[in-house]
Parts: C-alpha cells; structure tokens; sequence
C-alpha cells in the first residue's frame, strides 16, 4: 500500500516536474520572440533620423530611401500578419544595406558625426536582433526537444504542443551581413 | 604585431651591449651564491654530525640551530640575487614589453588584486595566498588592458594537515571590450561535458553559482567552454559568432588553459600556466636568445588577446 502510494507521489512530482519544465521553455521561446519584435522597432525608430542625415547627401539614391521609409510606415501602422511584418523586415534589412553600402560614395557623408554616430548605433542593434535571433533558434532547439523526446513528448501531445519553426536568416540578410563586413573594412 | 624576425634584430642590436654587462653581473652573483650554498652546507654538515654525536643527551633539540642556519643560508641567497633579478627585470622584461608597443608600462612588483581578480566571478573560491608580478597596463590601439602573473592558492589547515590548493597561476589579462553590455558572462573550459556528454551538459545547467546555462551554436566552442550568464540574449550579443570562433583559435593557439569572463563592459582572461614567467635563470647563461624568446612570446601573448579577440574593432555605439 504505501509503496504504491509512493510510486503514485514520484510519478506525479515527476509529472510536475515535466509540465512545469515545457510551459519554461515554452514562455522562454515567447519571451525571446518578444525581444526581437522589440529591438526591430528600435531599429525601425532610427529610420527616420538616417534618412534625414543621409537626404541632404545622396542625389542618386533616392528611390531607396522612399522605399526604406514606405516599409517603416506600414511596419509601425501595426496591421500585419506575422508573415508579412518578416517579409517587411527582411524589405528594411536589406534597403539599409544597400544604403549603407551606397554610403561608400559620400566621403563627406561618411565623415559627418551626425551619420557616424548613427551608424554605430544601427550595427548596434544589428548585432543584437541577430544574437535575438540566435536565442530564439537556442530557446526553439530546446522546446522542440521536450516536444519530441521521451518522455516529456507524452505530456507535449496531451497539452497540445508543437515544434516551433526556426529563425531562418533570409538570403537577402546573409547578403547584407557582407555589406556590414564591407564597412567595418 | 612584432614578428621572431624583428625580436632577433632586436636582441642583437639593442639588448646585446646591456645583456653582456648583466651577464657579468649575474657571473659574480653566481659565484657568491655558491660561497654561501658551500659555507652553508659545510657548516650544517658538521653541525649535523655534532648533533648526532650529541642527540642522545639532549634530544631532537639540536636540530633547530641547523634548520635555522639553513634558512639564514636561503636568505643571504634572496638578498643576493634580489639586486639583479631588479636589474633583470628593468633591462630585459622592461625593454621587451617597451619592443612589443611603446605605449604599455611595466611595473615588476605590482599585479592585478585581489578584488578585482575576484571581480571576475571567473573563479568562485576566495584565495587566501595571492602573489603576482610583472604589471603591464597600458592601451594597445583603443583597447585599454592590463595584466599580471598571479598565483592565487587556497590553504586550509595548519601544521601537518595543511593543504594548498592552487586557484589559478598564470597570466590574468583585463582588458576594455568593445561592447557596452550590463550583465555578466563567463566563459569556463569544459570538463563535464567532455567526459559524460548530455549527462554532463545537464550537470552544468544544474550549476546553481553560475547562473543560467548558455548553450551556443558553435559545435567547436562548445566542445571546449561551457558558458554561464545572466542574460541569454546578451550572452549572445557579447559572444558573437565570429567571436566564438576567436576564442576557439586562441586557445588552441595557445594550448594553455583559458578561463574568460565578461563583465562591467570588461573582458577578463585568465590563461593558465604550470612555470614561473618572466623570471631570470639564475645559473644558465644570458646570453642565449632562446630564454629571451620564451619572454616575448608569453608576453606576446597576453598583448595579443586585444588582436585575438578583435578588441579594437569599434564599430558599435562604444567608443
């Protein structure tokens, strides 16, 4: 009798144990995400100052800075599926790219404190939503696991759990980490 | 970076002339110290002999005056060498840390303290033996930087039962990293998971002095650190993955064992040693470029981490 009630006390601290450890990595994937989304409208704030630093210098680029600011418009109007805000994201990433690199041209304008400062800022926070990322891939690795290994996928299917989808950098995004190289050069 | 080239150029244009004169200087301390060492143990041998002769009649207390004689034998022998291990110090180390980067200084006698050894949070016991030497401090391009030889022990008992244990001894670099970040991450070899794999990865989250365990991307790195920090994502944002792969060459650059941790916007590494650096040999001649090698390169080293770990790339809102 009090073996069994024993063996009943383990399984279910172990029971606990497993939930407690899912809904863990669970609000850890979401927390992380969180992040991101945060440090991308950092990022979307400073918009507006780079193109005002950079209009008085670029005569030739100034499709690119209709675009980047088009897309900052309709990113911060809020009313985007999560496909679409990526996609919109990517959009930015790589316009900032291609003015970063256009920057190159302007020894004036790679010159100005105003812009120097700005960009210092701008790969700041490039390297942060892309360590954000690298957690989320981290936190995503880990609840996908508990997902589908033994034994905590038991419970996983029965509170209706499933694998999360990794961060994947867009080939647009690889192109622009080698424009960033091209700067720091 | 100075190459071998340019240090050999160095040693037989500019550290020859001094090195001859220093070299005359050790000769007489040389022979000094075996006057003292022959007259020493000349004298304890017969007293030994007296004291066997006599250690029926009055016990094991004729002992002490030998052991006494010993150590007032060892001392003169300190007090002789002291002058020229200075001279040493302020002719050879000196001018190679000046040949390295003419903007470092060199202090012999101080080192990196306690506190801020302890600072670190890279190594959790608290010594109760610190030493060091050989302070270099200085700033190598942007990047400000300090470091010392430590020997840093942790002795419990007295008597016979005592046992010391060595905390860390080697070179323990501080330098300005080129990231502003607040929380802390440390960087530590990796021995659980080398030995037991999975179990061993799972004994490390466990690890509750450390903080939360950051597994990273990089296979190689975390086949030879295991990472602790307060901050998943900052951990990430200081480890970036370029600097994973850096630090990954620079220990197996150096072979040595390499603790790191980042904290205060600092970057701490401590890289263990099992000899003495920046010491002189006393009884082999100085007029040998390879001791003189041996110098540079482990001073070469610890300058270099800036180089290593990029340090000077300032292309983030720190300046």
């Amino acid at each position: 009798m009090w073996i069994a009630v024993g063996i009943g006390i383990v399984v279910l601290l172990v029971v606990i144990l497993i939930y407690n450890g899912l809904i863990a990595r669970k609000n850890l994937v979401a927390k992380v995400f969180g992040t991101i989304d945060a440090l991308l409208k950092k990022r979307y704030d400073l918009i507006p100052q780079l193109v005002a630093t950079v209009k008085a210098y670029m005569q030739h680029e100034r499709s690119l800075l209709t675009e980047i600011t088009e897309a900052r418009a309709k990113a911060v109007s809020g009313r985007l599926s999560d496909d679409q805000q990526v996609e919109l994201d990517n959009v930015v990433s790589k316009t900032l790219g291609s003015i970063m690199v256009a920057v190159e041209n302007y020894p004036d304008l790679k010159a100005n404190q105003n812009f120097m400062h700005l960009q210092r800022t701008m790969n700041e926070i490039e390297e942060q939503i892309s360590a954000a990322r690298r957690a989320y891939n981290a936190a995503v690795e880990a609840f996908n696991n508990a997902v589908e290994m033994f034994p905590t996928n038991i419970l996983a299917s029965m509170m209706g759990y499933k694998t999360k989808s990794f961060f994947e950098i867009a080939a647009e995004q690889r192109e622009n980490v080698n424009a960033d190289k091209l700067l720091k050069s | 970076m100075k190459t071998l080239e340019d240090l050999k150029n160095f040693y037989e244009t500019a550290l020859m002339p001094d090195l001859k004169v220093l070299e005359q200087q050790r000769r007489g301390v040389v022979r000094k110290v075996a006057w003292v060492i022959i007259a020493t143990a000349s004298i304890a041998g017969v007293a030994f002999f007296v004291a066997m002769q006599s250690l029926r009649e009055a016990g094991p207390v004729v002992i002490f005056p030998i052991i006494a004689g010993l150590l007032i034998g060892a001392g003169v022998c300190y007090l002789l060498t002291r002058g020229y291990v200075a001279d040493f110090k302020a002719l050879v180390i000196e001018r190679i840390v000046h040949f390295i980067d003419d903007n470092l200084s060199y202090e012999p006698k101080r080192c990196i303290d306690k506190s801020t050894f302890m600072l670190s949070k890279i190594f959790t016991t608290k010594p109760n033996r610190y030493k060091g030497d050989d302070l270099v401090s200085g700033k190598v391009g942007a990047t400000q930087i300090q470091f010392s030889e430590l020997h840093a022990e942790y002795e419990i008992n007295s008597g016979k039962n005592r046992h010391r244990y060595t905390v860390f001894r080697g070179i323990f670099f501080i330098g300005d990293f080129n990231k502003d970040f607040t929380g802390q991450t440390i960087v530590l070899p990796d021995t659980a998971e080398k030995l037991f794999g999975r179990l061993g990865q799972k004994l490390q989250s466990l690890n509750i002095f450390r903080g939360n365990l950051i597994k990273l991307e990089d296979p190689e790195f975390e086949s030879h650190f295991v990472v602790y920090g307060s901050d998943q994502i900052e951990a990430r944002y200081v480890l970036s993955t370029s600097l994973m792969a850096r630090i990954t060459d620079f220990k197996k650059k150096t072979g040595k064992k390499i603790h790191l941790s980042f904290i205060g916007s600092m970057v701490f590494v401590a890289v263990s040693y099992t000899r003495s650096l920046f010491e002189p040999r006393l009884f082999k001649t100085l007029l040998d470029f390879e001791p003189v090698r041996q110098y540079f390169e482990d001073l070469q080293l610890a300058v270099g981490i800036v180089d290593d770990l990029n340090l000077n790339t300032r292309i983030w809102s720190k300046e």
